[in-house]
């Protein structure tokens, strides 16, 4: 086995531990600080620290070194915060973001900008705490001298005047002969093995490091799990040290301070504060060693893989299905019984299978209340970030393209829709703008909200640039349409381009972003009071509620969430409009009908209007009339791409495998619409030469 | 003498390659084995509205979509029946899984640099850029199809060439 194994392993945890740290920052109250927080900060660095140390990345170690001394100072309360320091930290985490992509990338990091930042978190420590970071000076209360970041081992002596001469004994249990002999050579790295021995249950060694207990189970922690793992001291104190074998040394704070430096147990000079304080924090730190029993890391590859197998097995069960529906029920009952437990047990697994995918909104919306702060300092406003309904569930593929969009949505937010405070203020408004960032989920929808209360849109502004950009608009369009005017390419009315947004560029792409993950979005707004916009985007890409027509001898699949209604069309509901387009009457509005054999070119469709069926439907906020032959049924459906092998075809977004084996298309409502018309365009040409009362006949066929 | 007469030996069988011919009409054409992955007979195909017309349409290949097309159209040909002989050839093309229909699937023909001779200058139907070779055999004329040119090429639209 070999180090480098675990590289990956490091780096995904390191990656995650600085994503906590990110949080953590943010959330900081920087005038009372949270102490939970403030530990939770210094851990994270600490392991990170920890784990660069094993794997030899100099840099990244002695820039959390730094970082991590900083913040003990910080957690003792040495330090006073202040915005610009809680900002410095943010920096630096951003800093060792690029140095572990830089060791992933197998490159070295940037050398200037480490030696910058390590320069100026030397500063910060000496101007504010008159303490020199690497030296140590001893002023300070419960020194913490460390000893020159080498390079080699993951050197922590907490105890500056006895380092280097602790013994203790680490005990290994259930680790095999393998991972033994790596731990023990990755032992030695953090000091001198004296003596080791025992069987795979239980297996001692005898270390003689300057190393705290909880680097050493830092470190192999990357190997074993942290329960296989015992560390205590050697010393008479070990009694005492009892919390030690709890992978976190608390010693009492007397006796810290009392007491011969307590070997190996590198107590936190947190320590100094009661234990309580510590205590709860290294609960809430447990769960990152104990979840990994309960979590597994999995490529998408894989799941998609078995994603695509269930959906295989489902659509085999149903053939199966079929065939045995057309059995005797008495006289084959007991595989007609099986089959039924299959069809359960397929449905269970198919969508245990689905769940996999999902993940919860917070995975997006986490990285908001950076983009928030940084934006609203940028533009010098008061922004207050909200967000609601973290925990709801969205698949995985579609959380990640949906971050861009919706970055772009808060940026427009917070630059055009909240105001500057002194123009709140003389509007009657709080200073602060508030800022929600909303997920639900509604039918077979998720629905993601942003919600400012800003000025909102400005309907004569709109207008006034549309005109401008010589977009066709008119003083009678509704408000709805006049906000999807800034959807269009190149449309802004920002006074001023600024360095947030206001370049026009970005809305149209949202929204073909949004668009093509199959949702749409709708914008809600009301001068002075804000706006919203609404994200509508489906749960998953994978399954499709589909309701099955058919349209001559072909069998269509349309998405369920789009039908609303479906009727036979009376003869004096259907209106002939400017030739061959038709009208239908539901309920006093107008649908434009679009008859899916022309559209597609079925041959033996049902052409007179009136036998057809007219299946109501909606699309991009549109309603149609889709003239279909038959209703079929609703079903689950498997969803297919078509670009995989093939191309995009008009009209059609996907395919599927019906039962019988069979491929059937799943329509796109707005594209078949496209398309229609597009062929009545063609047609139009020929159609001219015959007279109005004709044409008007011929449309309705009636 | 003979030692270099068999490392010649191998060496031009090492540059043999492996074809399988098919027939369209009357005439015999050949692909490259290591591009097809299957012959399967020809059912179950759905049509695609306004695809051109040897775009027969696609198919459920385990669960995999899979576009099929009808060489014998594509060239012209004059007989264009769907029967019990009728085969689709399932080829690998540039990570792309397509069907062919033939005529038929007759063998698999082994063939030394030699037997290929370079393609002429002909056909409007069939470009030769879309050709590799016409490989002779005693007196049989294969026509060596280069499948994946042919398959990407603009003019089958069956790859979606990226816009702008």
């Amino acid at each position: 086995m070999d180090i480098t194994d675990f590289y990956d392993t490091f780096f995904e945890e390191a990656e995650e531990l600085l994503a906590d740290m990110e949080r953590y920052l943010l959330e900081l109250d920087v005038d009372e600080p949270d102490t939970e927080q403030l530990n939770a900060i210094f851990r994270a660095a600490h392991s990170i620290k920890g784990g660069a140390g094993t794997f030899g990345f100099d840099v990244l170690q002695r820039t959390t070194h730094l970082f991590e001394n900083l913040l003990d100072h910080t957690r003792k309360g040495e330090l006073k915060l202040r915005r610009d320091i809680v900002d410095l930290f943010l920096e630096t985490k951003d800093m060792l973001s690029d140095q572990l992509d830089a060791y992933r990338n197998s490159a070295e990091p940037d050398q200037e900008a480490f030696e910058r930042i390590c320069e100026t978190l030397q500063r910060l420590a000496l101007e504010e705490i008159g303490q020199d970071l690497e030296g140590g000076a001893p002023a300070a209360p419960a020194p913490k001298p460390e000893p020159q970041p080498e390079p080699a081992p993951a050197a922590t002596a907490e105890q500056g005047s006895e380092a280097g001469a602790n013994h203790c004994i680490v005990t290994l249990l259930n680790v095999g002969e393998k991972d033994r002999q790596l731990l023990v050579e990755e032992l030695g790295q953090l000091g001198e093995v004296i003596s080791h021995g025992g069987d795979e249950a239980c297996y001692e060694v005898t270390l003689a490091s300057s190393v705290g207990s909880e680097d050493i189970e830092a470190v192999m922690c990357f190997i074993v799990d942290a329960d296989q793992v015992k560390i205590r001291a050697a010393a008479p104190q070990a009694e005492e040290q009892a919390p030690a074998s709890e992978g976190r040394a608390a010693p009492k704070p007397a006796e810290a301070e009392a007491s011969p430096p307590p070997p190996a147990a590198a107590p936190r000079p947190a320590a100094a504060k009661p234990a309580d304080d510590a205590r709860p924090a290294k609960a809430k730190n447990k769960p990152k060693g104990g979840g990994e029993s309960t979590s597994i890391r999995v490529s998408v590859d894989k799941v998609d893989q078995i994603i695509n197998l269930v959906g295989e097995l489902i659509i085999t069960q149903s053939m199966l299905d079929q065939t045995v529906s057309e059995m005797d029920g008495v006289a084959d009952s007991a595989l007609l019984n099986g089959m039924s437990l299959l069809q359960r047990n397929a449905r269970d697994l198919q969508e245990s299978v689905m769940s996999i995918r999902m993940i919860p909104m917070d995975f997006v919306f986490s990285r908001f209340p950076r983009v928030v702060r940084e934006t609203a300092g940028k533009l010098g406003k008061e922004i207050e970030l909200v967000t609601e309904g973290e925990s709801t569930e969205l698949d995985k593929s579609l959380t990640e393209r949906i971050i861009d969009p919706l970055t772009h949505l808060v940026r427009n937010s917070l630059d055009h829709g909240i105001e500057p405070p002194d123009v709140r203020e003389a509007a009657g408004k709080p200073r602060t703008g508030k800022l929600v960032l909303s997920a639900k989920h509604q039918g077979g929808n998720i629905i993601i909200e942003v919600i400012d209360d800003g000025a909102g849109l400005n309907r004569d502004r709109l207008l006034a640039k549309a005109r401008e950009n010589g977009l066709p608009v008119s003083d009678t369009m509704s408000d709805d349409e006049v906000w999807q005017l800034i959807f269009a390419p190149g449309f802004s009315t920002a006074k001023e381009v600024t360095d947030v947004s206001g370049r026009g560029v970005g809305m149209d792409v949202v929204k073909r972003n949004i668009q093509g993950m199959g949702g749409h979005v709708l914008i809600m707004s009301r001068p002075g009071e804000g706006t919203t916009i609404r994200i509508v985007l489906p749960l998953t890409l994978a399954i499709l509620d589909g309701m099955s027509i058919k349209v001559g001898n072909e069998m269509f699949i349309l998405p369920l969430s789009a039908v609303l209604e479906s009727l036979q069309p009376a003869k004096e509901d259907l209106y002939a409009m400017a030739g061959d387009d038709v009208v239908l009457k539901v309920r006093d509005e107008y649908l434009p009908v679009v008859a899916v054999h022309e559209a597609l070119d079925v041959p033996n469709a049902k052409t007179r209007l009136t036998e057809t069926i007219a299946v109501i439907v909606q699309g991009e906020g549109r309603r149609y009339a889709l003239l279909v032959d038959d209703l079929v049924g609703q079903q689950q459906v498997v969803v297919k791409n078509l670009e995989t092998n093939y191309r995009k075809v008009p009209g059609v977004s996907a395919a599927t495998i019906l039962g019988d084996g069979s491929v059937a298309l799943i329509l796109d409502i707005t594209g078949l619409h496209r398309l229609s018309r597009a062929k009545k365009e063609k047609r139009r040409p020929e159609r001219e030469s015959q007279s109005l009362e004709a044409l008007t006949d011929k449309a309705l066929e009636i | 003498m003979n030692q270099t007469n068999e490392a010649a030996l191998a060496a031009a069988e090492a540059h043999n390659r492996e074809f399988l011919v098919f027939s369209l009409g009357d005439e015999e054409y050949a692909v490259d084995i290591l591009k097809v992955q299957e012959i399967r007979g020809y059912e179950n195909v759905t049509r695609i509205a306004n695809a051109p017309d040897f775009i027969k349409g696609v198919t459920n290949l385990r669960g995999v979509i899979v576009p099929i097309v009808d060489l014998r159209i594509k060239f012209h040909l004059d007989k264009v029946e769907y029967g019990g002989q009728t085969v689709v050839i399932v080829v690998n093309v540039e990570d792309r899984v397509v069907g062919i229909v033939v005529d038929g699937v007759s063998d698999v023909m082994t063939l030394a640099p030699d037997q290929i001779k370079p393609a002429p200058e002909f056909g409007v139907t069939l470009s030769s850029d879309f050709l590799s070779g016409l490989g002779s055999l005693e007196d049989r004329m294969l026509v060596i199809v280069d499948i994946d040119k042919l398959l990407t090429s603009d003019e089958m639209e069956l790859v979606e060439r990226v816009a702008e």
